[in-house]
Formats: C-alpha cells, structure tokens, sequence
C-alpha cells in the first residue's frame, strides 16, 4: 500500500520539541520579524534630518534622473567572421563528439557549441558512457577565470621557445632519474609517447598517480587475469545485486554503472533486479537499495567473508550481529537463486576483499562480470607514488614532469612531497592552473582544457574514445603530449601522432568516422607496452588467507572513517566551478561544504548537535579528527540519517586554496587522512567550540502532511493487486460522494479541449532515478540559472529550476512496524529492536522526486498573478513572462511545489555574485536562446521551450510532421537511466502517450486538483525476500 | 467712421494679398523642383551615348554595342577593360595585339599554347596558369565587335561635365525665385511705409480741419481678469492642460526606445540600393543565415569577395550627385583593407582587419526572433519588415519594432500552411475549432507570451 507512509526530510523533524518545527506550521515565518531592529532605536530615527518628505522626494529625482538617463539608446556593434568557416551559421548549434578523461571521470561526450563556442556537454549516446554532474559542468572550466594563460618559469611569464630551451636544457643535464607523474590517461598514443619519450632520455620512470585510488582491485585484477585493469559490470544484467560497500551509482571504480542499474530496476513483466546494500555511511547506492544494511566498516570485511563461505558452503554461521547475519544469510539465498544474474561488488580498499568478490562472481558463474573487456580507465599504482616521494626525498630524481594532478594537494603524506621536491633536479607542471603542485615548480607549462585538445582513450580493453578540440586555444597553452613530443625531438603534433598510432589498427572505419561517432570499437593498436615501469604481477594472498584475514575483523579502536568522494565535486579537481559547489548533495541536501558524517546515536554520545537556526537554515558543531599524527580542526559535522554507529565519512576533494576563487574555498581538505590510499581509516573525534553554518536545502520546511506527494508500493504488491489499490486516485466529496478528484464536476475551472496541437508531458519514473543530479546541473547550463553562493543557498535562495527532492521514510508500513514487534523473541531482540522502531533515523529508507514546475493545466499561480506574467499556453506549458512580472511573488506563495523562484538580487556583473555571470569569459557558456534575468522577477522552469520550439521549427522548415520522440528537455536529454520522458502527449506514437495511461502513473498533489502536466510513476521496492 | 473701417479693411486686403502671392510663389517653387530630376535623366542617357560616337576613330571595325553585350555575358567574370583581375585588362588589347591572334586564342587559348605560341605561353604564365576557357560560339564578327568595344576610350571627363551641367540647372531656378521674393518684400515694405505716411498725413489734415478724431473707448475690464475669475473656465482650462500634458507626456515616453527611423554612419557605406536594387541581387543571397537562423547575418566579408574580387569599381553611371562613382570606389576599397585583398596582386595578404557595423535592428534581450521561421517557413517578404531596402541608399529601421507592431501582424497574417506537412493536422483541427479556412498566427498561438520571451 502506498498512502499510511510518514516522510520526512530531516532529522530536526523527528524531534519532538524541535521549536522550529512547532512553529512552521502556526507561523509563516519560524521568528518574528526583527522590525525592531531598525525601528525600535528611537534615538536615531528621530535623531535622522532626513525626514519621510524628503526621503520621498530623493526616490522621486533619482527615479527620474534613472529613466531620463535610459532614453538615449547605446550604439550596440556587430562584427561579423572576415571569412565565415563554412559549418558555422550564426544562431545555429553544432554538435561534436569528444571525450572527458580528466583522470577521474572518462566519458563519451557531445558537446553543444554556438559561433564556435563551447556552452553545453551533453551524453553520447554511441559511447554509451553516460554523462554525470561532473562531467556537464565540466564545460565552464574552459571559461575558468583562474586558469593560468601562459607558461611561466619560477613564477616569472615566459615564452615557450624559452621554456623549451630551459626544459631541453634541464633534461639533457640531467642527473638521476627522469620522473613522469600523471593521471590515468588511458590514451594509447600517450603511452606510446611515453615511451618514445623514454627511449630518448634512457632513465625515464612513469608513474601512475589516481587521486581516489581504486589500488586494492587493480591489483587484485592483475593478480588474477594477468591485466592492470578493472571488471567491468552490467547491472542490466542482474537480477540479484549484493553491494558491500561499493558505491557504484557514485564513483566507484570509475562510475558510469547507473544507467544500466536503473535498466534493470524498472518492473518489466513483473520482474526487477533486487539490490542488497551492506554499507556504512549513507551513499547514492544505498539510498536506491531495496534492502541497505548499516554495518561498520569492519564489519564489511565480515560481510564479504561470510558471503564467501555462505555461497561456498563452507560455513553456516558467523560472528556477525544476528540481524546482519540474517541479512546475509538472505542475500545469499537470493544470490543462488538467481544463478548466473547474481552479482557481488565491494568497495572494501582491501586486496583480499577485491579478489575474493571476483572468486565470488566467477563461482555464480556471473554474466553480470565481464572480465574480458575490462575497464582501463584506473591505472594507479599507490606503492610507485609512495616509492617516488620516497625517492624524491633521497634526492635520485633529476627531474619531475607532473601531468593532470595535484600531488601536493592530493597525496596523504603531501608535505613530504613538498619536502622532496626541494630535492628534485627541475620540476615541470602541466597544468591549467597555479595549484598547490604548480606553485613549487620551477616549470608551469599551462596546459588546455580538454575542450581545445586532441586525444584518444581507451575506456575498456576493446573500446575507444577521442577526444577532438571544439575551440582553438583561448589561451597561449600547448597540450602535455605536444610538449613531450617537442622535447623528444619530434616535430610533428600531437594530432598526426595519434593517426599514426591509429593508422594501422583502425580497421574498416574511417578516421572521419571515429571523429564524428566519438567512440568506436576496435582492439588496442599493437606493440604499445604499458609505460608504467611496474608491470610485475602484484603478489596477493591466496583465498583461504585472503578469507581468514577478512574474517578476522581488527579490533576498531575510536571511531571508523570512511572517505567518500561526493557526488558534486568527486576527487575536486573541479572545486572552482561554482555550479558543482551549488549542487546539493542528493543525500544530505548540503552544497558549498563538505562535513563529518555521524550517526545520531554517535552524535548524542560526542555531545554533537545538527540544530535548525530559526529561519529553517542548518547549524552543526565543529570536530577535531586524529588519524596517528595528523590532525585536521574544524570540521563540521552532519548527523546522518542511517549512517552505521561507530562509523563516521567524509567527502575528499574539498578544502583547495590554491588556484581557486576565494568563494569556492570552501570545506576542509580531508586527503591528509587518507593513509596509505585507504579510504577506510580508524580515527579519534573530539567536539571542539564553534557553530558551523550549512547552505542546505529542503529542510527549511516540512511537509505539511502532505505525504503522499510520493507514492510507493512493493513489488508483490504491485504485481499481485490491481493499480488502484497501490496508487489510489484521490477522491473528494461532491454531495456526499467520493468523486475522484480528476471528474470535471469537481472542478473549479473549466477546462479547455488540449487534444489540438502538441500538448507537452513530462512522466518522471520514481525507479529509474538514482538522485544524481546530472539533469539538475543540465537545467542549470541550459537556462542560464544563476549561481547565488552559500550565503544566498543558506537563506533558500537557491534559484534551482529542477531540484531532486529526497524524502526519508522508516519502515514500508505501519503494518511492517507491527510485525515487527510481534516477531521479537527473547531480550536480545527487543532490546535492539525496541530501539530500531523507536528510531526511525536508524536506517530510513530513500526516495528521490524530481521535482519542477508541474505546469499545472489549472495552475494555482496564474490566477493569482496581478499582472498577468504567468499565463498558459496551449501547449501545455505554464509560461514565465519576465519582461511583464513586477516581482509580487504572489505566484510562488501560491504554488503547492515550490518550484517558482525569485531573483533577489541582479546575479550577473554583480561584484557581490562573484561567479562565471561576473566576467566575461564566464559569460561565455551562456546559453544565447535563453534571457538572463535580472533582479526582481520570478522565474521558473520552462519545459525548455526553447528546446521544443527549435524542434518545431526544424520540422516546419523541413515540411514535416513532428512523431514519436523528438521532443526533448534539457534534463530529459541529460537522464541517460530514461527517468525522465518528455513528448507530447497528444500524439499516439510518443513514449509519453503510453506511459500517461501506465498504471504506475501518478500526479504529485493530484487532490489539490491542479492537474500537472508532469507526471510521476510509483516507486516499486523490490522487497521479496528469498 | 467710415474713414476708419476704410483703413482695417485696406490692412486685410494687404495681408490678402500677401498670402495669395506666396501660395502662387511655392507652387512655382515646387514646379522647378521636379524639374532636376528629369534633366538628370537625359544626361545620364547622354553619357551612354557618348562613347558610342567616339568609336568612330577605333581602327577596329565592329559594333561596340553589340561588342558590350558580349563583354558583359562571357567577359567580364574574368576582365576588367582597366585594372588587373583575374585576366589581363583588356581596353585597347587590339593595338596591344595582332587581331588574328586574338581570333584564335579567343576561340582556343588552350590549343595556342600547346602549339607552342611564344605569346600565349608569355600570357599563360603571367597569369598564374589560369586556364582561359574557349569560346568557340564566338564567330568573327563577334570578336570584332568585342574587340570595337574594348578600343573605345575612357570615358569618365565627359560623364562628369555632364552631370555637373546637369547639378547647375536647379540652382538658376533658386536664383530667381529669391529675386522675386525679394523684389517682393521690397514692396511689400514700401506698401507699409506708404500706408503710416498716409494715415499720418490724414491725421494731420483731420486735426487741422478740425474734425474731431474719435475718442479711445471706455476701458472695460480686461478678458483675462474675467477669464481668471471664471473659475469653471479655469478648471476646465487646467483639466484640458493636463489631459494636453498627459497625453504628449505619454507620447513622449512611449517613443523611448523605439528607433524607427534609426540611419547610423556605418565604417563602410554600403549602399543596399545599388546591390539588392539597381543589380536585384536577392536578399538572402548575402543574408544566407536568415533561411535557417534566428539571426539574418551580416555577411562575411569572404561573401563579398566572391563578387567584389571582379568588381573593383563601380560603373559610370552608379555614380551620384551625391556620391560620386570615386566614393564609391573609396567604399570597394575599403572593403579590400578590410579582407586583407591586394586588387593589384590579385592575392589577399592575409592582413585582415573585421568591421564593425552599427547594428540598426536591436530587439531587447528578452524578445526571441528567428529570421527562418518568418522568412522560410511564413515567407513573408524582408521588405515586409525591413522596409524599402533596395530604395535605401543608406539603411535605416523601417518598422518600430514594438511588441504591438509584432501582435499586430500575428493577428493579421495568415499561416503559410499549405503544403507544410507539419501544419496539415493542426491546421484542419483549429480552423474547425474557429470555423475558418485560413488561421491566423495568433490564432495558431503566435501570441502566446512565451513564444517569443523566454
């Protein structure tokens, strides 16, 4: 049953005297109004000359000097091309395929550019890599003010030729080993480079640096199979997904495994994958689970050895807790059951762990692994950094060429880095900005955005990607690649380079082929030897130690940290792009910082509050956490919902200070407790003084009884029942009958015949969608929303067209919570289990709701408009009038979703909104189709009706008719998981059409009866357990 | 009495009089004001003429007009008669050259040089080795005929003494007519010393004969006191006033804004009445962006090229009173600056130097236009808009580009539905719907707000 359900949105909540909560629903506004503030000093206003005439009558001159001012119109200039390349009309996009591979993200990716300008990354469809966040805000680093414009020597601008003869001279003279740190580049012409490049200097090492290190399954892969590389997974595939804490709707081993998830977990013919969580802190992962178990983070190590054996049959039982025991003992069952479409995956940085998920999977016979084609897109190896900042340290390097990362931000032990690079012969960055690496070299070689670059990438074993420059240079900026081959005497570019590589192994395609598909599929091109001079076979422990060892749970002392990467800005390499610090975690709901972790129970031992301030906004207390010898202060903490007790997170990938605004210095670097490239770590906390102020979003309200905006059933329930039992239409009382709320005779308004013409719908699936956010920060490209800043975000200012909503919820239902209770036995059980029903922020269960404008076809906020800038059109589409709206904000006030919202202040060239709207290579990735707003108006969602009526005009210009599917939105594009179907619903071939008469579809607020054009399908659990 | 109504009436009788003479006198100013035009006319016929009764003295036997004709049509794509283009100039290639070798290189060049002909090669190398095309059409006669037209000489000296004879006509006629109006003013001057001469005189004789002058009235008050304490006339006055000031105010701030009319100097004077006029060269021919883009375009200056490399100059007769055919070629050059083009070379240089034209149509930012979906889908005329442009010697914004002129045509224009596949169901459904046979673009929701403010 999907209606007796209670959600909530934060913890503040479930506090029985919480002043904040108790107030919201009495008052508009949680505190008076402080009028006193400026009203109550008596003394002053009367000690004021300025009297109420005269302060009228300076609004009256300045108002007329203003508009007498506006009358003389500027001499606006056009400038157009000398010679006008041929694919390019002015007002008319074009598309091309490139990839992202910035070390951490590897994606297939179209890029939207306009007059040659780059101004939006959208998914590739043919590359099939999906496009997250990261990688469409990825497009506003080429417009990064702080990117370094030109090479520089010991801080002084220099030109390349001199550069050159400096770097050549160094290199020639050089005395001890030459060193290359990079990224995972995955580029076989980069490797065949690297190796040319170590032919002619004879002593070059290259050492592979991944920020977040994915070392323990490298390893434990190339143990196995004999290749530095990582399974690759089609969760399409399974029917039975255990997780023990692999967050692989997150970055785990790369990302990019949620499309195909969200695939499997859409009930089709009765039927959807069940998904078993075991993990510690609260992940995307978990929140998308049917079942999440919190366990500690020793614990899982447990977890995994007792599925092991369990599957095996090799034991019967474990020191686990009874309910993990259980939990396990289920999954395994399940994991049988399902054969060969059972699947296990771990996240344990453990090589013992890594490598018995893959004895695992090989003994269910999984075809959910694909060990043939694995994934090539992490090449790290931690012992070989470790080893060079050793090395650095005993001074045998003579030269350090770093490329794509940021050691001495990055590593752990960073500071011995810095120590040991005062010991390196010359020290060269590539780099596109002055980061804390580039700062201590002698060399800064400023490197292009990897929009104005070539490359090739091989994202597994037999598919390949390339990545094509789609601007020329905006600065004076040479690429890595080209500078080795300068420097190793070859004079042709980088460009040449890779078709020479690709020349002989390209197959039957074309060159112009691959540049136009993007990826292609081929086998990698011959006698490229892996550069990486550790190509040795790891040595790991067989399974029988490998099970002992895990099985062995070390005794935790303190509390257990684990590091995660966060959704918005990963391992941080993008921390200066403001919409990433924007993005609300999909979890917590935080932006612009990042924070401990804690459960509530740790926090009420450690004495730690969360407190809502009296205006809705998040207050925390500040920790001190000890990891050995390193100490990091001031860390704010957030108590989490469902996060294990005993067990603390925190995000990498924050806390930058070099080559960074000062607005985007936000959070604390947390990769000094990153030991040994493990993100589990044992660690002290102490509270110490101080309130920290969060910028987090949804919490500043409740939902006001108004539970059933989601709706949910189980899949039992949904297979077994008819749709009106779990998505019940609502029904009001019309001369005491139940009518549904849907019948004309209920309504207020007439309604208008909407069969003529197209009639946009938007249907968004409850189960496809995992809460990424790759269509929020889409939305935000595509219709020029402005970034307000922490201060703003804090006061629910945030100006998010689309915005995910997340609702917790505890048990199912009331009944399960009955059941519950009627099934204890014993002391033991009631006493923890007593505790779990009085807690419902043990471990809650997640929904996520994309919520935007509904574009109600009776919209609450056009009636209430005074001067009519918000109207329906007759396309279905709940229409925006900037140039028309006095800023009443009548119409947000009036709307049940709380999609409507106002520009407070001017966002754009405004010094106090420091963004990308504030200079004018920022301003660049403006969307030119779109109005930027200015202060004072309402805004909202428009259904992309620049997008709809661009494909109305292809098809008018063409003389055709519009069918099926080619209407689409900015997010409905960037949903690559197709949770979110636009189209027009009146006609008959379109996707929309048919999922608007599925039984699974349901309106948000439909009792209200403002009959939404957006629609949503009920979320199905798949909680059958075996 | 009598005398004294005598003198009002003899005042209105001049004021009369006075009038009558200057209506008569604009309507003959306005006569000679024609008369310019067609005068102008006949020289520019004459200046056609002219050189055709010069080539007389050619040693080359031909007619040069029929010789023009064929210049122009296989010519001149790749000659100029004066200047270097993509071919040697060809005024006087007659006495440059034997005419039977002239005979054959027109009608084969190709074959002349692979014989082996030591000026052909000559030629064929100095211009780059560009192909002459052959034009075995051509008979002899026509040759001649091309050739009689190439012999004729320049002929600037005499267009222009032509057409300043022609500028010096209208001003003798102003000439006169100031004369006549001064003569006039004269007169009209001496009537009124006259006229106080004699009415000083009569006074003088009144007093003296001692018949009494009559008595300045009584003085009343005067109209204005009684206007100001009437005060419903006040009232009335002060609410008219303000409705009068309103209204212009109104009228005032309603024009803010809106540049109908809006004729900047632009960096190059581009003359759309020569090129989409005078030549008819199509609108979208150099606004291509306009049939699939909401911008229109300004062209780039490679599109100008691709005629401007052959055409250096204007011909004689483009030239103007105003501009003259030297401005104009002033203009061609700046172009070639501008595209880095060395006319002498025949080369560009590479030295490119954009312009900056002074944008005339600015919509706000808030309005969303597309150039395609009017012209291309609704096939409205650019002049529907844009105005007279192949009038318009200089551009200026014809329309005001206000939201009611938008509205306006919406609601007047029909959809250009018919053979649009994409309108056929939606057509049929909401003509139906407002039992007509044509919708209009409002009525297909081309009003609707966000169509164009998003």
């Amino acid at each position: 049953m999907s209606s007796n359900k209670k959600y909530w949105q934060s913890v503040e909540e479930l506090k029985e005297k919480s002043s904040a909560v108790e107030t919201l629903p009495q008052n508009e506004f949680g505190v008076e109004i402080p009028t006193d503030e400026f009203l109550g000093d008596k003394k002053t206003l009367e000690g004021s000359t300025t009297s109420r005439r005269d302060f009228l009558k300076y609004v009256g001159f300045s108002t007329a000097a203003a508009s007498l001012a506006a009358c003389e119109g500027p001499v606006i200039r056009s400038i157009p091309y000398v010679v006008q390349p041929d694919r390019i009309v002015p007002g008319v996009a074009n598309y091309y395929a490139t990839t992202v591979a910035d070390g951490f993200d590897f994606s297939g990716v179209l890029v939207k550019t306009r007059e040659g300008r780059p101004i939006k990354i959208e998914q590739n469809t043919l590359a099939n890599t999906g496009a997250n966040a990261r990688v469409q805000a990825s497009v506003l680093g080429l417009y990064d003010s702080k990117r370094i414009k030109r090479p520089k020597s010991n801080g002084e601008v220099v030109s390349w030729e001199q550069l050159d003869r400096d770097v050549r001279q160094g290199l020639n003279a050089v005395s001890g080993e030459i060193v290359i740190l990079t990224q995972t580049f995955a580029s076989p012409s980069t490797t065949r480079l690297i190796n040319d490049f170590s032919q002619q200097y004879g002593n070059v090492r290259h050492v592979v640096y991944d920020t977040v290190s994915e070392n323990a399954a490298l390893n434990a892969f190339q143990a196995r199979y004999g290749e530095r590389a990582l399974p690759n997974y089609d969760f399409s595939q399974a029917e039975t997904i255990v997780s023990v804490g692999a967050d692989f709707l997150g970055d785990w081993a790369g990302g990019g495994y949620d499309a195909q998830y969200a695939r499997g977990r859409v009930p089709q013919n009765g039927r959807m994958s069940r998904h078993i969580q075991f993990e510690s802190t609260y992940s995307l992962t978990g929140a998308n689970a049917d079942k999440r178990v919190p366990v500690k983070l020793s614990e899982q190590r447990a977890v995994l050895a007792a599925l092991s054996s369990y599957i095996s049959g090799g034991a019967s039982t474990s020191n686990l807790p009874t309910a993990v025991d259980d939990a396990v003992v289920k999954a395994v069952s399940q994991l049988r059951r399902s054969g060969s479409r059972g699947v296990v995956v771990t996240g344990i940085p453990d090589e013992d762990a890594q490598s018995l998920v893959l004895s695992i999977n090989e003994a269910l016979g999984s075809q959910v692994m694909d060990t043939e084609n694995p994934r090539m897109i992490r090449q790290g190896n931690a012992a070989a950094v470790q080893q060079l900042v050793q090395d650095m340290n005993a001074g045998t390097i003579g030269a350090l060429l770093i490329a794509g990362v940021n050691p001495a931000y990055s590593l752990p032990n960073a500071d011995e880095f810095v120590e040991g690079l005062q010991n390196v012969g010359m020290s060269i960055a590539f780099s596109m900005k002055e980061d804390e690496t580039a700062k201590m070299c002698n060399f800064i070689a400023a490197t292009p955005h990897f929009l104005e670059s070539w490359g090739d990438v091989q994202l597994t074993k037999n598919t390949f990607s390339i990545i094509q420059p789609t601007i020329r240079p905006l600065f004076d900026t040479r690429q890595f690649q080209d500078c080795l081959l300068r420097w190793s005497d070859n004079n042709i570019s980088y460009y040449d380079y890779i078709r020479e590589t690709w020349e002989p192994s390209i197959g039957t395609a074309t060159w112009s082929d691959i540049i136009h598909d993007g990826a292609f599929q081929a086998s990698a091109p011959s006698g490229i030897a892996a550069s990486g001079n550790d190509t040795a076979a790891p040595v790991i422990n067989n399974e029988a130690t490998a099970l002992r060892n895990l099985s062995a749970a070390p005794e935790a002392e303190g509390y257990e940290l684990e590091l995660y990467t966060s959704v918005g800005l990963g391992d941080g390499q993008h921390a200066n792009n403001p919409w990433l610090q924007e993005f609300p975690d999909p979890i917590t709901r935080a932006s612009w910082d990042n924070y401990l972790k804690v459960s509530r129970a740790d926090a009420a031992e450690l004495g730690l509050e969360n407190e809502n301030a009296s205006d809705g906004a998040l207050n925390g207390s500040y920790v001190r956490i000890t990891v050995g010898d390193t100490v990091v202060d001031n860390v704010p903490v957030y108590i989490q919902p469902g996060q294990a007790k005993g067990t603390v997170a925190i995000a990498l990938g924050y806390g930058k200070k070099e080559g960074i605004q000062e607005e985007m210095q936000v959070g604390v670097n947390a990769y000094p407790l990153y030991k040994n490239f493990s993100s589990f770590q044992n660690v002290k906390i102490e509270k110490v003084g101080g309130v920290h102020e969060f910028a987090a979003v949804q919490q500043q309200r409740t939902l006001m009884g108004r539970g059933d905006i989601i709706k949910e059933t189980t899949l039992e329930v949904f297979n077994t029942q008819d749709p009106h039992v779990w998505n019940k239409m609502p029904e009001v009382s019309l001369n005491h009958v139940e009518t549904p709320v849907t019948s004309p005779d209920v309504d207020l308004w007439n309604g208008f015949d909407r069969t003529q013409g197209h009639h946009f719908n938007m249907s968004i699936d409850l189960n496809a969608c995992t809460g990424c956010g790759a269509c929020v920060i889409a939305c935000h490209i595509e219709n020029n929303v402005p970034v307000v800043g922490k201060r703003e975000v804090r006061k629910f200012r945030d100006m998010h067209w689309l915005r995910i909503d997340r609702y917790f919820s505890s048990e199912p239902t009331f009944s399960e919570d009955i059941a519950k209770k009627e099934n204890m036995s014993g002391l033991g059980d009631s006493l923890s289990q007593f505790g779990e029903l009085e807690d419902p922020a043990e471990n809650p269960q997640t929904v996520f709701q994309p919520m935007l404008c509904q574009h109600c076809n009776h919209a609450p906020c056009e009636t209430v408009c005074p001067v009519t800038a918000t109207m329906h059109g007759r396309q279905g589409q709940n229409m925006m009038v900037y140039n028309r709206c006095v800023g009443t904000r009548y119409c947000a006030n009036n709307c049940p979703y709380k999609v409507r919202r106002f520009n407070w202040f001017r966002y754009n060239k405004n010094e106090e909104f420091d963004y990308h709207m504030n200079n004018d290579l920022g301003r660049m990735v403006l969307n030119p189709d779109v109005t930027v707003r200015s202060r004072g108006v309402m805004e909202k969602c428009s259904f992309c009706i620049q997008k709809t009526q661009k494909t109305i005009l292809d098809a008018k210009r063409d003389g055709r008719a519009i069918q099926g599917d080619e209407f689409e939105t900015a997010c409905s594009l960037a949903c690559d998981k197709g949770a979110i179907v636009f189209g027009d619903v009146n006609d008959e071939t379109s996707l929309v059409k048919r999922l608007n008469e599925d039984g699974r579809t349901y309106r948000a607020l439909e009792y209200i009866g403002t009959k939404p054009n957006v629609m949503y399908r009920v979320k199905v659990r798949n909680s059958t357990e075996a | 009495m009598k005398k004294v109504k005598f003198r009002h009436s003899a005042a209105r009788v001049l004021v009369l009089s006075i009038s009558l003479f200057l209506s008569i006198n604009t309507l003959i100013l306005a006569q000679e004001e024609t008369s310019p035009t067609d005068s102008q006319e006949e020289d520019v016929q004459e200046t056609v003429q002219g050189p055709e009764e010069s080539n007389v003295e050619s040693d080359v036997s031909g007619d040069a007009a029929a010789g023009k004709a064929l210049f122009n049509s296989l010519c001149a794509a790749c000659h100029k008669l004066d200047g270097n283009s993509i071919g040697p100039p060809l005024r006087g290639v007659a006495e440059r050259r034997d005419i039977a070798w002239l005979q054959s290189w027109i009608k084969n060049s190709q074959a002349l040089i692979s014989s082996g002909d030591e000026q052909a090669v000559e030629i064929y190398n100095e211009y780059g080795q560009v192909a002459m095309p052959p034009f075995p059409q051509l008979d002899d006669t026509d040759i001649e005929n091309i050739l009689a037209y190439t012999s004729e000489p320049k002929a600037v000296p005499e267009s222009k003494q032509a057409g300043s004879d022609g500028a010096a006509a209208p001003g003798a006629g102003g000439i006169s007519t100031d004369i006549v109006l001064g003569i006039l003013a004269f007169v009209l001057l001496m009537l009124l010393v006259i006229l106080y001469l004699v009415n000083k005189t009569l006074r003088r004789f009144a007093t003296a004969s001692g018949v009494p002058l009559p008595a300045k009235k009584v003085t009343r008050k005067p109209i204005y006191r009684s206007f100001i304490e009437n005060q419903f006339l006040v009232l009335v006055t002060a609410v008219a006033l303000l409705l009068v000031s309103g209204y212009m105010m109104y009228g005032y701030f309603m024009q803010v804004g809106i540049d109908q009319g809006y004729q900047p100097v632009q960096p190059i004077h581009f003359s759309h009445k020569i090129h989409a006029g005078d030549n008819q060269v199509e609108c979208k021919f150099c606004h291509s962006s306009a049939r699939v883009s909401k911008h229109s375009g300004i062209p780039s200056l490679n599109v100008c090229m691709n005629c401007h490399k052959s055409i250096g100059e204007v011909a004689e007769e483009t030239g103007t009173d105003e501009y003259s055919k030297d401005f104009y070629d002033k203009e061609i050059q700046k172009l070639y600056t501008a595209v880095g083009w060395d006319p002498a070379a025949q080369a560009y240089t590479g030295e490119t130097e954009p312009v900056k034209w002074i944008r005339i149509h600015n919509l706000p930012d808030f309005a969303y236009f597309n150039h395609s979906q009017h012209v291309e889908v609704g096939g409205i005329a650019c002049q529907t808009c844009h105005g007279p442009v192949e009038e318009m010697e200089i551009m200026y914004q014809n329309a005001p580009l206000t939201m009611g002129w938008c509205i306006n045509c919406h609601r007047e224009t029909n959809v250009m539905a018919e053979g649009n596949e994409y309108y056929e169901k939606v057509h049929e459904e909401l003509s139906q719907k407002y039992g007509v046979e044509n919708l209009t673009v409002a009525q297909m929701g081309g009003n609707e707000c966000m169509k164009c403010h998003y």
